[in-house]
């Protein structure tokens, strides 16, 4: 029972990683592709959404962690053996980018010069560290993870550098940039602002549907069974149907530019269905193997006292963390009412 | 340079980064609290402008902090894999409370660093404490966690088996007091030391000095305090050491040879090969009075340890050395500015005295880095004390040398930084802080 609660934990906790953490990251992926002459206004707003917050977004990453290496340490091991060096590459885009967004907003000095140097490092290490993620993620669950490969390129190279893996990579920082175009877009009252934020929207919405498209490409040539995995059981296959009608939905509000709540929710329940449907296709491997073996949530845990004592300090963590989690939000929402 | 070193080299370079952003991040606040209440209390500006600035470094130092704690939480996997898989769901309770005790802080500072203007004072000033309550909690939780692998409890290793685990017990192991009541304590003395320290440089450079003069009092009152507490501390932390890893603590000392009366080693080069201090100075039985509150007790030394089971003795005798050192000096100081302040004199228009603790501001940070090398540089060549050695541990992946260097260079690059944006901040303190109204 309380392995089902942890397990839930770690699933919610990698769900809002992706819907509060990477809009975050969106948010610099945004700056990166936007041009030079509305840099600073873009970069105003959403220095307002997201300075207070940002920090606390993105302790659903240590959440997972914890829960993986006090609940599931052989799955969280294995993976740190294997995907060494992706997680690596993420781990100094999270360095480079909250420091470098934090020295940004506060150095006393803000002369053009160091500022363009934050700036910089902060919108790449925004692309690199969700790319990454996605990697991670993609390697984990297609099966090119290899044990008994015993020269360095095939054991800690080609496990995580193929064309399923990077195309996930890819596919994820299209959906931060999607998402946070649209979180952005009930930030501001300003028409041409909401239009330009919309339009970007769109085209992020468009590269993930292409990134999207790769995706399924790579599968192909990697041999993972994508198809099958989601369209193989009721719940991936519902979940992908409801994301499909959601997009429709957003796509007919956004045009009339009306209820931008609305817009939010939609678009965190279409990441929210991408994730439900490959997680529930694979449940409960979490890494699969290139013999086809994995590792379960439900058999590769911890004893049962460390679970027990998992869930329960996860419970009651939580009873501290939401109503002050929700206050923190509403505390910076309130503002423009 | 091999693996195994490059991987404890990485390791040793993270935490000794870590350790200082984390310390300053979690002691700040409470000082920020301190002045946040005087000023809500006496409505004097200069301590909302103290608070302002001051909550500018916390920032800082918070998210570097953050990032670097992030950084560990996945290099004890990354470079340890083989200690994670069996250690995580022992120790592992500690960490998960660390886990929420860090996201109440991270919720608690958006609050208060974008709060000026936006909440009720009192519930903006109840954010900061929040800040610093939660900065300590996580503290003692982490040191917690380390302490287990000094002092391993709530687990039976049996023909290599760790079986009947119980992570409460293991989080409340018989060090954890001793030692999170040293870290919290140094955290404390470092960090009051150091932010004295550059407020005192200000005020010798006759520059804003209502501003620095309060800032510094309240960084002082506690780091001074802290510093003369922390003596009685260090005692129970090495008469835990005694008890439970002799190998340690002979280390610490030098000490070789398992004798009564044992003496005391002050200072001396420690020769390994030939089992003995040279140039130190002994005094009889002090070490037989200081773990056995008894002169004559006899003390067991290196030789009872078989050698393959020893730490390098050199580097913990040095480090071991250093931190003492500082501590005494430090106690000291915070001696004579409490005598001074009975006595009711003028202190901060002396030089003699301004210089003092602007030389003594990295003091406490350096004594803070020595005394975490002989925690971990005295428990090798185990990761956990008795059971597991750290060559057991290591990641099979090959160069991670390599990615030494690079965290090198990269943590390199982040002190550099960070020093520059304090520069800054304290040179616009003039225009910035210390106006009629400080803009948050």
């Amino acid at each position: 029972m309380m392995l089902y609660i942890v397990i839930l934990f770690l699933f919610a906790a990698i769900t809002l990683y992706f819907l509060l953490g990477g809009a975050d990251f969106g948010a610099g992926i945004i700056e990166l592709f936007t041009s030079t002459d509305n840099k600073h206004r873009t970069r105003n707003i959403m220095y307002q959404a997201i300075g207070p917050i940002w920090e606390a977004n993105h302790m659903w990453l240590i959440i997972t962690v914890v829960v993986l290496f006090v609940g599931f340490p052989v799955i969280y091991s294995e993976m740190c053996i294997y995907l060494h060096i992706p997680l690596l590459v993420m781990l100094l885009g999270v360095i480079a980018r909250g420091t470098a967004f934090s020295f940004r907003n506060y150095d006393a000095i803000k002369d053009e010069k160091t500022q363009a140097f934050y700036t910089h490092i902060f919108v790449y290490s925004s692309f690199v560290t969700p790319l990454f993620l996605g990697i991670i993620a993609g390697s984990a669950l297609s099966g090119q993870i290899d044990p008994k490969a015993t020269d360095f390129l095939h054991a800690y190279i080609f496990s995580w550098f193929n064309w399923f893996s990077v195309s996930v990579g890819f596919f994820t920082v299209a959906l931060c940039g999607f998402l946070a175009a649209i979180y952005i877009v009930g930030e501001t009252e300003d028409v041409d602002e909401i239009k330009r934020y919309i339009r970007k929207a769109k085209i992020m919405n468009i590269a993930a549907v292409i990134c999207g498209a790769l995706v399924f490409l790579a599968s192909h040539f990697e041999h993972v069974h994508l198809a099958s995995w989601i369209f193989g059981n009721p719940v991936s296959l519902v979940s992908v149907i409801a994301a499909t009608i959601s997009l429709v939905v957003l796509y007919l509000i956004i045009s009339h530019r009306r209820n931008r709540q609305w817009i939010r929710v939609l678009a965190a329940f279409q990441v929210c269905m991408i994730l439900i449907s490959v997680g529930f296709s694979r449940f409960p491997r979490f890494v699969i193997f290139k013999d086809g073996s994995s590792m379960s949530l439900l058999t590769e845990h911890a004893n049962s006292n460390s679970i027990d004592d998992l869930g329960i300090g996860l419970l009651v963590g939580s009873l501290f963390i939401l109503p002050a989690l929700g206050y923190l939000y509403y505390a910076f929402k309130k503002k423009d009412r | 340079m091999d693996d195994f070193l490059a991987a404890r080299s990485q390791m040793a370079l993270s935490l000794g980064f870590h350790i200082i952003y984390s310390c300053i991040g979690m002691v700040m606040p409470v000082f920020m609290a301190i002045s946040h209440y005087k000023w809500i209390k006496t409505q004097d500006p200069v301590y909302k402008n103290i608070t302002v600035a001051w909550s500018k470094g916390v920032a800082i130092f918070f998210a570097t902090g953050a990032v670097s704690g992030t950084m560990l939480s996945f290099e004890l996997g990354l470079l340890w894999p083989g200690f994670m898989k069996h250690a995580g769901p022992i120790f592992g309770m500690p960490f998960s409370l660390e886990g929420v005790a860090f996201f109440i802080e991270a919720i608690a500072l958006g609050l208060f660093l974008y709060g000026w203007n936006k909440l009720n004072n009192w519930v903006h000033w109840t954010a900061g404490v929040i800040v610093g309550i939660s900065g300590v909690a996580s503290g003692i939780l982490v040191v917690s966690a380390n302490s287990w692998m000094n002092s391993p409890s709530g687990f039976d290793f049996v023909n290599g088996q760790y079986i009947n685990i119980d992570p409460i017990k293991a989080m409340f192991n018989k060090a954890w007091f001793s030692e999170s009541l040293h870290m919290i304590i140094a955290a404390f003395s470092a960090t009051g030391f150091a932010v004295a320290g550059i407020h005192a440089l200000m005020i010798y450079r006759k520059k804003n000095i209502a501003f620095h003069t309060k800032a510094f009092k309240i960084a002082i009152i506690f780091g001074a305090a802290a510093a003369i507490l922390q003596p009685f501390s260090g005692d129970l932390s090495a008469k835990n050491a005694a008890k439970r890893q002799p190998a340690k603590l002979a280390a610490m000392e030098a000490y070789f040879h398992t004798q009564e009366y044992a003496p005391l080693v002050i200072g001396g080069i420690p020769d390994t090969a030939a089992k003995k201090v040279n140039y130190g100075l002994e005094i009889p039985g002090l070490l037989s009075f200081l773990v056995h509150d008894n002169f004559k007790t006899q003390v067991n030394g290196l030789d009872k340890i078989p050698v393959k089971n020893q730490p390098p003795v050199a580097v913990t005798h040095y480090a071991f050395q250093i931190m003492v050192g500082i501590g005494v000096l430090m106690m000291l100081m915070g001696g004579i500015y409490f005598y001074e302040l009975w006595k009711k004199k003028d202190l901060l228009s002396k030089p003699w005295f301004l210089k003092t603790f602007i030389w003594a501001t990295p003091l406490g940070f350096i004594a803070l880095e020595a005394g975490w090398t002989v925690t971990e540089v005295g428990r090798q060549p185990w990761i956990i004390q008795g059971v597991m050695r750290t060559s057991e541990a290591v990641t099979p992946m090959p160069g991670i040398q390599y990615s030494f260097y690079l965290f090198s260079f990269i943590y390199f690059s982040l002190s550099v930084a960070v020093i520059f944006l304090l520069k800054r901040q304290i040179q616009m303190v003039p225009e910035l802080y210390d106006r009629k109204t400080a803009q948050p």
